[in-house]
């Protein structure tokens, strides 16, 4: 079970996951040699998944991000399998989450421009299967990101 | 140069972006004998892809579930006074909400696209009634709980 120290050492780290041990170490109010074998406990038990380095797209030129709610037709056997197997396929596809509501799956796509997006919509998009209906919303801004858990 | 001009990367940029989003602790040293790269040439690219602004940051991947946090859930949500609230208003009031963890401004069937975690459905609804549904303007609400999540590298593999 975590207890008060790891907590405190994960506040710090998911809030600014680039620091260097030493400096992680003095936010969170331990010693190095106690933040490092807490950490490693942490990875070792599936708790810490991993530290990503997080692609600015717009800066690639991929300016255009568009989010495509999807429902499935889920009469058809292994609907949300096949689905999500053929959409990994797709390099655009950024994100794959599968829901519970009235949203089935949920593909985050990005393109260099409204002309490569159409391209990618009718040709790597509605040739997926097992599509029965299908909502896109574009995204204008990202007011707030920091995927942050209220540890 | 515009600010609109998209950063331009070689081969071996985009291998180490790939490398990078996977792991982003993995020392110049390690990526360097992985890409047969010195390590200098290595850290210096790494250095580029940073203050170029490729890369924008870091982010953990935490187990939620482990961390009490058992559901997570989108919102997608309507402003039911449009032109009357303030847009500035509505956002800075859902971003000071901590359980929010993030807020996109969208165009199509809503206007915001929300991430929220909660222990469980009970304090979902707790966060729901007191947080979500009391905030400036907020109109129609939709809800889908995450089932499963996955991240893929895009287009640069």
């Amino acid at each position: 079970m975590l207890d008060d120290t790891d907590r405190r050492i994960l506040r710090q780290y998911q809030h600014a996951p680039a620091l260097s041990a030493a400096a992680l170490a003095e936010r969170a109010g331990v010693t190095a040699a106690t933040c490092a074998r807490r950490l490693s406990a942490l990875k070792d038990a599936g708790v810490l998944q991993g530290n990503h380095a997080v692609i600015d797209w717009p800066a690639l030129g991929y300016t255009v991000e568009v989010s495509l709610r999807i429902t499935l037709d889920k009469a058809a056997p292994r609907a949300f399998d096949t689905f999500v197997e053929k959409a990994r396929d797709i390099p655009e596809v950024i994100e794959i989450q599968t829901f519970l509501g009235r949203v089935d799956v949920r593909l985050s796509v990005i393109s260099k421009d409204m002309a490569d997006y159409q391209r990618l919509y009718r040709d790597a998009i509605l040739t997926l299967p097992h599509i029965a209906d299908i909502e896109a919303l574009m995204h204008v801004a990202r007011i707030k990101t920091d995927e942050t858990l209220p540890l | 140069m515009t600010a609109t001009d998209p950063i331009e990367l070689d081969t071996i940029d985009r291998r180490l972006l790939v490398a990078l989003s996977q792991d982003a602790t993995q020392s110049a040293g390690s990526l360097a004998r992985q890409l047969g790269l010195s390590q200098p040439a290595t850290w210096r690219r790494i250095k580029r892809l940073h203050e170029s602004g490729a890369i924008k940051g870091q982010r953990l991947a935490l187990d939620q579930e482990r961390l009490g946090f058992g559901v997570t859930v989108f919102l997608g949500l309507k402003l039911a006074t449009k032109g009357r609230v303030s847009l500035q208003d509505f956002e800075r009031a859902v971003m000071a909400i901590p359980e929010v963890q993030t807020v996109e401004h969208v165009l199509g069937l809503y206007d915001y696209r929300l991430r929220v975690v909660a222990r469980d459905i009970a304090d979902f609804e707790r966060v729901l009634r007191r947080r979500i549904m009391t905030l400036p303007g907020v109109g129609d609400v939709e809800a889908n709980v995450l089932l499963s999540e996955e991240r893929r590298p895009g287009p640069i593999g």
